[in-house]
């Protein structure tokens, strides 16, 4: 019990967080630095502006509905595993913390401890239920992916301040200009890459679809709704601010890179029946939607035009928080589904929304916002994106031109595919009838996991209907960020993008939409209502027995999908069957498999571990465990390093 | 006013259009036809008919035919009928149009799933894939058309095009209009996609989603697909035909934009009447490469654009 309030701790924390943001969004900033705490890199620097302030923002609101959510997921927790529930406070709070430092970090080495702070504490948390084996691989590739991504961060910034002379990001932007523009791309790609590696962009996904269904899942909702988005938050400053205006290629790498990740993280995400790996999939699809933004925003950048890359990057920014609220939303909605049923696997579910409705109308309402259908919040910032790419024509060379066009064919099929993979989603978990006897029984969750799903759900309701509420902010980030405010125009009912180019009223959209909807209830209501409504069987041939068996799977709901887009999955099916001894006519069983490859899992991944593994076991032939030798090596380094310090 | 003209046209007329090109392709295949008005009369059949209900079912299956049909009719406020002045409503640009057809889809796909038979499993699948396959398409013919006329806005983009007089000698203006045409009849349901007629469960596309609906909620499933191909048709005419649409609130101005609207329609009418008539559907997979073939038009027409300015 003593265990249990230490839950507590994380709701003040998060609070606070939100109460910085708040402030730091209303104008407040400061500048600190601590010379005294860790003196070798400059002491500790800490700074507060718009932006850090905005993704201040996106940690509270990702972070408080799953604070409140962790309390239901204990509450059922074995008396033995007490201790990890205060295990889960602690890391969760070191987890919030070192978030929230790490968007105010302002010097290297700040940046760094907390870097690495966040994905310590991510790695614990991943590691709640560490007595699955498959939890402990996660945990591990989890460890060696963010590791990785550090590596590459620490050396991208060595370069930076060994070329400027400087530990301190704002004294890199001032001397961006002067810099050698070889070593600035050096430095783009390395810290870029580390970055992209915890955003999980493609090619550096592959810990996200392990690590998401390992943890527990109010711990996957805050990793993916959140810390996700400080990879986005690292790219955003060095692309902007740290390393100055680049050359036009960045901001196409990105583009492209975001165009790929959106369409596979999606394609992934469709045929995968694990729901919370197909949520960490559609996190690599939103990321590459981020990435989209943020792409246009570079090369809008770099072509001077600076008010459409303050609209692209305003644009990427509301879908990284609109991203936070339904992604909770969702991994929220996924966790109350494990807990009631005791299953991830959607091949098993069915009929939830009549046992489980407030939760069903919840997760539909996430489900919805993902796939951004109008008036939620996804569909502001996806149409939001569009327009900055559509305005793309403005760029005058022709290259580039052809590169958005593609960027905009990506943009749509992602939206396509999303509102499929959702349907999927929602509809064969959710609807028809139980799969399985534990689907069966299950029942509605405790009122904690329901009120913080609901406040997610107002949240996309709000954001969608007046987004006016996250665009004015956004304004002033990206006018501290280029200098110049995005050509947008917002009133409380609408959003006009690029002077006359584009116009939408969402919240009358929503108005209208229920007025109309209303109207014809109505109309049934007052002229219908003595018409018949008969309740019967779902009409099946003429069958006698309609059961479960008969519905559409998951699988088969994805079997289109996969077969347009066999050259993605690389699909493996095998058929055995059995017959009977007597006569091979007669069948006993028939065994099918269908299992789908990862391309860059094969292509990248395994033969760089193998490569790995073969120079390791070369190296190790030094280390022969013979004491004699080891005393050799210290003695020939020594004479080595006297040599070279002379 | 003219918006509630304008709306009535739609929402009363699209049931019309579909009788016109049954009777179309009726004569076009020797055969007498049924009546004009036969669509009127089978929606107030289906209006006073009981409604059976799938005992599997919840409530998106009874919610969704009222989701459907609004969202159609917010998208019959938004598209300029007869005239761009007053005509239409500015509560977004035709990105929303888009998405409003993707919310009607995404509603009535999950209505398939949920009386738990196989048939609407499998329309919803591939009703899913067939729209998701379009929306490139949709976008990039979007693009197209809004590099010529500088905006997404449908009444100031109908404006700027009916001032450019050689519009239809430009190429990238016809490669948009068919690609945008082949998409029509993807996201309507036509052949050679979908067969609005079958009568072949294993062949349906969207009519296997909606297998499960009857009385007054098939009524309002079939009015707002009818609504949905006279809202597509009406683009198609207005903005790659951009001529003779009002462009005042004047009563004569409104009236020739009605004459012009119902010759326009005739005309793609009677171009998808023969059409239906003379290709059989296409195989499910190989949809896409019919899709992908009109993606291709679609990114001629940009690319012209950017090389011929």
């Amino acid at each position: 019990m003593a265990n249990r309030i230490s839950l507590w701790l994380t709701v003040p924390l998060a609070v606070l967080v939100l109460v910085g943001g708040a402030a730091g969004l209303s104008g407040w900033s400061f500048d600190v630095v601590l010379p005294h705490v860790l003196p070798i890199g400059g002491g500790v620097a800490l700074g507060l502006d718009r932006l850090s302030a905005f993704f201040l923002v996106i940690i509270a609101a990702g972070v408080l509905p799953c604070a409140v959510f962790a309390f239901a997921y204990t509450r059922h927790q074995k008396p033995e595993r007490d201790g990890m529930t205060a295990a889960l406070a602690a890391g969760m709070s070191l987890f919030i913390v070192s978030m929230a430092c790490l968007v105010l970090a302002r010097n290297v080495l700040t940046f760094l401890v907390f870097w690495e702070a966040m994905s310590l504490a991510s790695y614990f948390l991943i590691m709640t239920e560490n007595d699955r084996s498959e939890t402990r691989r996660a945990g591990w590739l989890y460890a060696v992916m963010t590791h990785a991504g550090l590596a590459c961060i620490l050396l991208g910034f060595l370069t930076m301040a060994q070329s400027s002379g400087s530990l301190s990001m704002t004294a890199w932007a001032q001397a961006a200009a002067a810099i050698d523009p070889s070593k600035r791309n050096v430095a783009f790609v390395l810290v870029a890459a580390g970055f992209l590696s915890k955003a999980g962009a493609i090619p550096f996904h592959i810990w996200l679809p392990r690590a998401h269904p390992a943890a527990p899942s109010h711990i996957s909702a805050v990793m993916s709704a959140v810390m996700i988005k400080l990879g986005v938050y690292g790219l955003v400053r060095i692309g902007f601010e740290w390393l100055g205006v680049g050359p036009r290629w960045w901001g196409v790498l990105i583009l492209l890179i975001g165009a790929v990740s959106a369409v596979a993280g999606v394609l992934y995400a469709i045929i995968d029946s694990d729901l919370k790996r197909l949520l960490a999939y559609s996190t690599v699809e939103n990321v590459g939607v981020i990435l989209l933004g943020i792409g246009a925003g570079l090369i809008f950048h770099s072509y001077d035009l600076d008010s459409l890359a303050a609209l692209s990057v305003a644009a990427a920014l509301l879908h990284c928080l609109n991203h936070t609220i339904f992604k909770a939303l969702l991994f929220l909605g996924a966790g109350a589904i494990v807990h009631a049923t005791g299953t991830r696997n959607i091949e098993e579910m069915g009929g939830l929304l009549r046992r489980m409705p407030q939760t069903g109308a919840l997760f539909l309402i996430g489900s919805l916002a993902i796939s951004a259908m109008p008036p939620l919040n996804g569909f502001v910032s996806e149409w939001l994106t569009f327009q900055a790419l559509l305005l793309s024509f403005r760029v005058p060379e022709q290259f580039v031109n052809l590169v958005f066009a593609i960027a905009i064919a990506a943009l749509a099929l992602t939206a396509g595919l999303a509102a499929a993979c959702f349907v999927r989603a929602f509809g064969i978990t959710f609807l028809a009838m139980p799969r399985s006897e534990c689907v069966k029984q299950a029942h509605e969750v405790p009122w904690t996991m329901r009120l913080s799903m609901g406040v997610l759900a107002v949240l996309a309701a709000v954001l969608g209907i007046a987004p006016v509420v996250a665009l004015r902010p956004l304004g002033y980030v990206t006018a501290q960020l280029l200098g110049e405010q995005p050509d947008l125009a917002f009133s409380l009912s609408g959003v006009v993008a690029g002077g006359s180019f584009a116009a939408i009223a969402p919240g009358w959209v929503g108005l209208t939409l229920a007025v109309v909807i209303f109207a014809v209830w109505l109309g049934f209501r007052l002229t219908g209502g003595s018409l018949r409504k008969r309740y019967y069987d779902t009409w099946g041939c003429g069958r006698a027995v309609h059961s479960p068996n008969l519905e559409y799977t998951a699988a088969a709901f994805a079997n289109p999908f996969k077969r347009v887009f066999a050259f993605l999955y690389r699909p493996v099916t095998a058929i055995e069957i059995w017959p009977h001894g007597e006569s091979r006519l007669f069948v006993k069983t028939i065994k099918y498999r269908h299992e789908s490859r990862s391309i860059i899992e094969e292509g990248i991944y395994a033969p760089l571990a193998a490569a790995i593994r073969r120079t390791s076991a070369r190296i190790r032939a030094v280390q022969s465990g013979n004491v004699h030798s080891y005393l050799l090596y210290m003695f020939l380094v020594l004479v080595v390093l006297l040599l070279v310090a002379k | 006013m003219i918006l509630l003209v304008q709306w009535l046209l739609v929402v009363a007329g699209a049931p019309l259009l579909v009788g016109f090109i049954r009777k179309t392709k009726a004569r076009l295949q020797g055969r007498c036809g049924a009546n004009l008005w036969q669509p009127y009369r089978d929606l107030r059949k289906l209006f006073i008919k009981e409604v059976v209900i799938s005992e599997t079912t919840s409530w998106i299956f009874r919610f969704t035919p009222y989701v459907v049909i609004g969202a159609m009719l917010v998208a019959a406020l938004i598209v300029p009928v007869l005239t761009t002045a007053g005509g239409a409503l500015s509560l977004g640009n035709i990105v929303l149009l888009m998405y409003l057809f993707l919310l009607a889809t995404f509603f009535l796909a999950l209505a398939g799933l949920d009386a738990g038979s196989s048939f609407g499993g499998m329309g919803s699948s591939r009703e899913m894939a067939v729209a998701a396959l379009a929306e490139p398409t949709v976008m990039i013919a979007i693009f197209a058309i809004s590099l010529r006329a500088g905006t997404t806005g449908l009444s100031d983009m109908i404006n700027v095009l009916a001032g450019d007089r050689l519009l239809l000698l430009n190429p990238g203006h016809l490669l948009a209009f068919f690609s945008l045409f082949i998409v029509t009849l993807a996201e309507t349901g036509r052949l050679p996609v979908d067969n609005p007629s079958t009568h072949l469960e294993l062949t349906m596309i969207h009519e296997a989603m909606i297998l499960e609906y009857s009385g007054r909620y098939l009524a309002l499933i079939e009015w707002a697909s009818a609504i949905k191909l006279f809202l597509f048709f009406t683009l198609l005419g207005n903005i790659f035909i951009p001529w003779g649409i009002g462009r005042t609130e004047q009563p004569a101005a409104v009236l020739l934009g009605l004459v012009a609207l119902v010759v326009k329609l005739a005309a793609l009418g009677v171009s998808l009447a023969v059409l239906e008539t003379s290709v059989a559907k296409l195989r499910l997979f190989r949809v896409p490469a019919l899709l992908t073939g009109s993606f291709m038009l679609a990114l001629l027409a940009v690319i012209s654009f950017f090389f011929l300015r």
